[in-house]
């Protein structure tokens, strides 16, 4: 097996401490977005009382999903032992690692009380989901972080697989126990099912491996690396194997769900009646998310770069969509007290919740997402990451 | 409901006596008004005493006699706990409501049904169970609090509330609080059966004084782990019914007519 | 060894200290001093003023989940016989004003105080504004002989440590 260099990326130009600037730009808007919310209270966001969690739970819960996915490039590396991969397993720790801190940083500063995490880190509810996710989420720093380190020094190597599948199961527990959240929660019915959990984890997979592949086009087309078609050819055809799961996963689901009639309301309203989620189901989860991809992706428009890249960015969005649906379309479908009665009251009981995002919520979530790309940007320029070159040849040998 | 009532140093203290022991405990004791004392105390328990699992304090409305158009109940609680009334709020929608007015009404026979909504101090709440800090947890007499001290407002007890009964604190309150309920941004909040009212020995919540005040009687609150209770004598003459009893939570707020 | 911990905690504190005063209060030796009022109410707190100063936070935390979790509502250590005691009687209040019981100390130290965002910082029955309510009027013969007292610098260096 021939070896690869790996080298930090300059980072001197102009463009890099552009893009650096820019990103941190965001992430100062999403700091400010957190003072104003913590300020005046969540007042002056969107939600109330009855979207109680709102845009940035969408971020959040994405960027978290989105992680545990991105690290699949160095799982197939490490634990199927997929020599083509190696090179590119670095990156794909490293990203993880900075999605997770986004969602999180997200998560956090959307609590009512930010001020008092250190409540969240000293009192624990062992019946509660969100307890186990804190030890989640800190293992996943954890076990990611000793994997990028036996990847990245040579003298802990020969650990580097057992990390890795130590991170890879982790991760698949992590991303069972995001789903999770909503899945206990026995009060909404959208998530009255166990599928939740298992569509979690292809989510993640589909979100994290588009992820990875933007950033990994742009760190190289940026650096003025060379990127070889073999590589690019292959992670294509495991994003779509990833999406087309995913439409698949989302067909069952509903379809089940379909078949019981006491979710027939809350699925007529997703499929049906749901105004702008029932758009963003049809249009943004399943069109833009997964039929235009799947279309780009297998046709002739996939073999070129600029095409995967734009099937990359659809698969994003329609994550995004999809989170906006179950998370706030989930609420905005009234709970249903007495059953086959109309409610009325003060409290909106037995209305369809309308909800608007608001600035600080929007700019918050885009601040998770800056932190993320800014921290991945850090890395690549003080790490050795990104191999020196990844063109045909190269990786070719690898293979034998 | 067989449980058996505690010794005898527990069972009902009267008024007088509650007070004497409280007011040895402190000397601030004499600060407490006289016309307290004529107070009916039904459960008076020795300040020191912590709540005992002995009571689980409950809920019976009878739908049938809550007048329609009439929120005396909610009036009640908010001017007891100190929450803006939702009509006088700014933000309606983000507005905390405690308890609330309900119309249902049958699309095929057109029949109305008015009742109150609030925490159903359910025996298993979801809310206690999805918490992560255990800021929300249930009290030994049965009633489900907020910890406000250890609530970090990630309001997941709201998402898995099935009847809407918690809300969201949205905006400073300014030092409008009462100094018996302490209630802040960014906490959650829900009905606490008035439980400063009931550790002082009152024995009854603002909402059933109010609702009795104004003659409906739609309320009976009282211990449902006291046979002889009212409210236990109540449940057995007339049939009620738990909201979403197919979840099974086991509710201290029991509804009859509905 | 020693000797060199404590030189380096008390340019700590001193700092500290200098630094949570640059408010726009008098300052006196470079730092400002709290107004400390004396209680309205009773004679003595239930511990030594001394031990209070330095330990109030215990025993008010201890108190907070005996109250809240069990249902204790005894008076000892309770915030609201505190603010019952310490309310200002030109403002009702122990933390409206800077000068109140409350926020004096605790600007001058430093320290955030998170009680207020859910605890009313007024007496029970207390009408905005009016320290003095029909549970405390009988106390009012007692304002007249207390004045305001300032805490000197050393006895709070001394807390602070
Ligand atoms: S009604 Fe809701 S808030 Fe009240 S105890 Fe049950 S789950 Fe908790
Ligand atoms: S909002 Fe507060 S009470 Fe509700 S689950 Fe979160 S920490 Fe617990």
């Amino acid at each position: 097996m021939a070896s690869i260099t790996f080298r930090e990326v300059e980072g001197s130009s102009l463009k890099y401490w552009l893009l650096f600037g820019g990103l941190g730009l965001f992430v100062l808007f999403g700091a400010l977005a957190w003072n104003t919310m913590h300020h005046y209270g969540h007042v002056v966001t969107g939600m109330d009382n009855q979207i109680v969690w709102g845009l940035p739970h969408v971020f959040a819960v994405f960027l978290i999903v989105a992680a545990s996915g991105a690290l699949n490039v160095a799982s197939i590396a490490s634990v199927f032992n997929k020599p083509m991969y190696k090179p590119l397993a670095p990156l794909s720790a490293i990203l993880s690692l900075a999605l997770m801190l986004g969602g999180l940083l997200v998560l956090v500063l959307d609590l009512g009380r930010s001020d008092r995490l250190i409540v969240a880190m000293t009192h624990f509810n062992f019946k509660s989901m969100f307890t186990w996710n804190v030890f989640l989420y800190s293992g996943f720093f954890g076990l990611v972080g000793i994997y990028l380190w036996t990847m990245l020094d040579r003298t802990v190597k020969s650990y580097s697989k057992a990390a890795g599948t130590a991170a890879f199961i982790w991760r698949l527990i992590l991303t069972t126990g995001t789903g999770s959240l909503f899945g206990f929660l026995i009060a909404r019915e959208l998530y009255g099912t166990a599928m939740l959990a298992p569509m979690f984890i292809i989510m993640s997979f589909a979100y994290g491996l588009a992820i990875y592949l933007m950033v990994l086009a742009a760190a190289y087309a940026w650096t003025g690396r060379t990127l070889g078609d073999a590589v690019m050819m292959r992670l294509k055809g495991l994003l779509v194997v990833f999406v087309a799961a995913v439409l698949y996963f989302v067909v069952v689901h509903h379809m089940t769900n379909l078949y019981f009639a006491k979710f027939h309301g809350v699925e007529a309203f997703i499929l049906r009646d749901g105004g702008i989620f029932t758009t963003l189901f049809w249009v943004g989860q399943i069109v833009i998310g997964c039929v235009a991809p799947l279309v780009i992706l297998l046709s002739g428009l996939g073999k070129q770069r600029t095409w995967i890249m734009v099937a990359c960015g659809l698969v994003i969005a329609g994550g995004m969509a999809q989170m906006y649906v179950t998370i706030i379309g989930a609420q905005a479908y009234p709970l249903d007290m007495f059953p086959g009665l109309i409610e009325n009251s003060s409290f909106y009981d037995g209305v369809v919740n309308s909800y608007t995002p608001s600035m600080p919520e929007l700019f918050l979530g885009l601040g998770g997402v800056a932190i993320a790309l800014l921290v991945t940007t850090f890395a690549i320029k003080v790490l050795r990451l990104l191999p020196a070159s990844l063109d045909d040849a190269t990786v070719a040998k690898l293979e034998h | 409901m067989s449980e058996l009532k505690p010794m005898s140093d527990q069972t009902p203290a009267s008024p007088e006596r509650r007070r004497f022991v409280g007011g040895a405990a402190a000397a601030a004791g004499l600060a407490i008004a006289p016309g307290v004392m004529l107070h009916q105390v039904a459960h008076g328990r020795p300040e020191e005493q912590a709540a005992s699992s002995a009571v689980r304090w409950g809920m019976l409305v009878d739908a049938t006699k809550c007048a329609a158009g009439c929120d005396d109940c909610v009036t009640a609680c908010s001017t007891e706990n100190g929450w803006t009334p939702v009509a006088e709020s700014k933000h309606p929608k983000q507005a905390p409501q405690w308890i609330r007015k309900l119309e249902l009404q049958d699309p095929l026979t057109q029949v109305e049904t008015n009742l109150p909504m609030l925490c159903q101090h359910c025996a298993e709440p979801p809310c206690v169970d999805v918490c992560p800090t255990g800021a929300s947890f249930k009290r030994a007499d049965g009633i489900v609090l907020v910890n406000r001290h250890t609530c970090i407002g990630c309001r997941y007890c709201m998402m898995a509330c099935p009847y809407k009964a918690r809300s969201l604190v949205h905006e400073p309150l300014n030092d409008t609080q009462k100094p018996d309920v302490p209630r802040g941004i960014g906490c959650v909040e829900s009905c606490t059966l008035c439980v400063q009212k009931i550790d002082r020995g009152d024995g009854n919540t603002a909402c059933a004084e109010a609702c009795t005040a104004a003659g409906h009687n739609a309320l009976l609150f009282g211990d449902m782990n006291d046979p002889e209770s009212e409210i236990s004598k109540r449940l057995r003459e007339l049939p009620t019914k738990q909201v979403r009893a197919d979840l099974n939570l086991n509710l201290g707020v029991r509804y009859h007519g509905i | 060894m020693k000797r060199l911990l404590a030189l380096g905690a008390v340019v700590l504190t001193t700092a500290a200290l200098a630094w949570a005063g640059s408010d726009t209060q008098p300052k006196a030796g470079g730092a400002p001093m709290p107004v400390i009022q004396k209680a309205v109410k009773g004679e003595q707190c239930v511990e030594d003023t001394d031990y209070m100063r330095r330990n109030h936070m215990v025993l008010l935390d201890q108190h907070r989940d005996k109250t809240v979790i069990e249902g204790v509502r005894t008076k000892k250590y309770s915030l609201k016989e505190c603010i019952n005691c310490h309310a200002s009687e030109t403002t009702g209040s122990v933390a409206a004003a800077k000068d109140d019981f409350c926020v004096s100390c605790h600007s001058y130290a430093a320290v955030k105080i998170d009680c207020f965002e859910c605890h009313s910082t007024k007496p029970q029955g207390s009408i905005a504004m009016h320290s003095l309510n029909a549970e405390t009027a009988h106390y009012k013969h007692k304002l007249a002989a207390q004045a305001t007292s300032k805490v000197s610098v050393e006895e709070m260096a001394g807390v602070a440590q």
